[in-house]
């Protein structure tokens, strides 16, 4: 499987880092520590009740990103393996967009990079969220929320 | 040629997705944006990409590149 996984259709991230892990992994017990985040669509923001939204993305350009966050982390954590997925396309409330995970030996290299990936990608990965207010207005998301 | 990218909000702002204009010498992303766009000045916040790769509105810019224009992202 791909470290970074970019798909329109909606996924469910446990069944889907299983599937990483076994896929990755196998038997081999050479990682102790797994760190997961999971960001998930929420039906308000900034005050505001959330019916759905859309997500845009750079085809080329975001997976680079990405790829170079992993390849980052990995240097700078002694990190086993990193993955990262992330919805594009038309989303509603409840669904996963985004998952970050760290899997190494120890506890915190997996926390730290998997902390690392998912506040790189808000912060640099070409993405931009578009909500579909519950009356009916639409309006671009103009900055991520603080942590 | 030089392609010209624009995303998101800005995309909609502009009503346009892409464009091509002629690279001239010493072109910067600025010069690009400017060639482009009636000699308008970008958005302050703007984001600027040169091939897929994060750059600054005076990096320069040559045949063949790709030069996107973006609001600040809002992944994750």
């Amino acid at each position: 499987m791909n470290n970074v996984i970019i798909q329109q259709a909606p996924y469910d991230p446990w069944r889907l880092l299983a599937e990483f892990q076994r896929q990755r992994f196998g038997d081999s017990a050479e990682y102790g520590a797994t760190a997961v985040f999971t960001g998930t669509m929420r039906d308000f923001n900034e005050g505001d009740p959330v019916r759905a939204m859309t997500l845009e993305h750079y085809p080329g350009m975001t997976e680079t990103q990405l790829q170079r966050l992993i390849d980052t982390a990995k240097n700078r954590w002694d990190v086993i393996d990193c993955l990262v997925v992330h919805r594009v396309g038309d989303i509603q409330p409840a669904e996963t967009i985004v998952v970050t995970a760290a899997w190494s030996a120890h506890r915190n290299a997996a926390f730290e990079a998997c902390r690392f990936l998912i506040e790189e990608l808000k912060h640099n990965a070409p993405f931009w969220k578009k909500e579909r207010l519950a009356d009916g207005r639409q309006r671009w998301v103009e900055r991520n929320t603080a942590g | 040629m030089i392609t010209i990218r624009y995303f998101a909000s800005l995309r909609e702002q502009l009503g346009k997705a892409r464009e091509e204009i002629e690279p001239a010498a010493g072109m910067t992303a600025l010069d690009a944006w400017k060639s482009a766009n009636a000699g308008s000045v970008p958005p302050d916040n703007v984001l600027v990409a040169i091939n897929q790769s994060y750059a600054s509105l005076d990096s320069p810019v040559d045949s063949g590149d790709e030069v996107a224009f973006f609001p600040p992202v809002t992944g994750g």
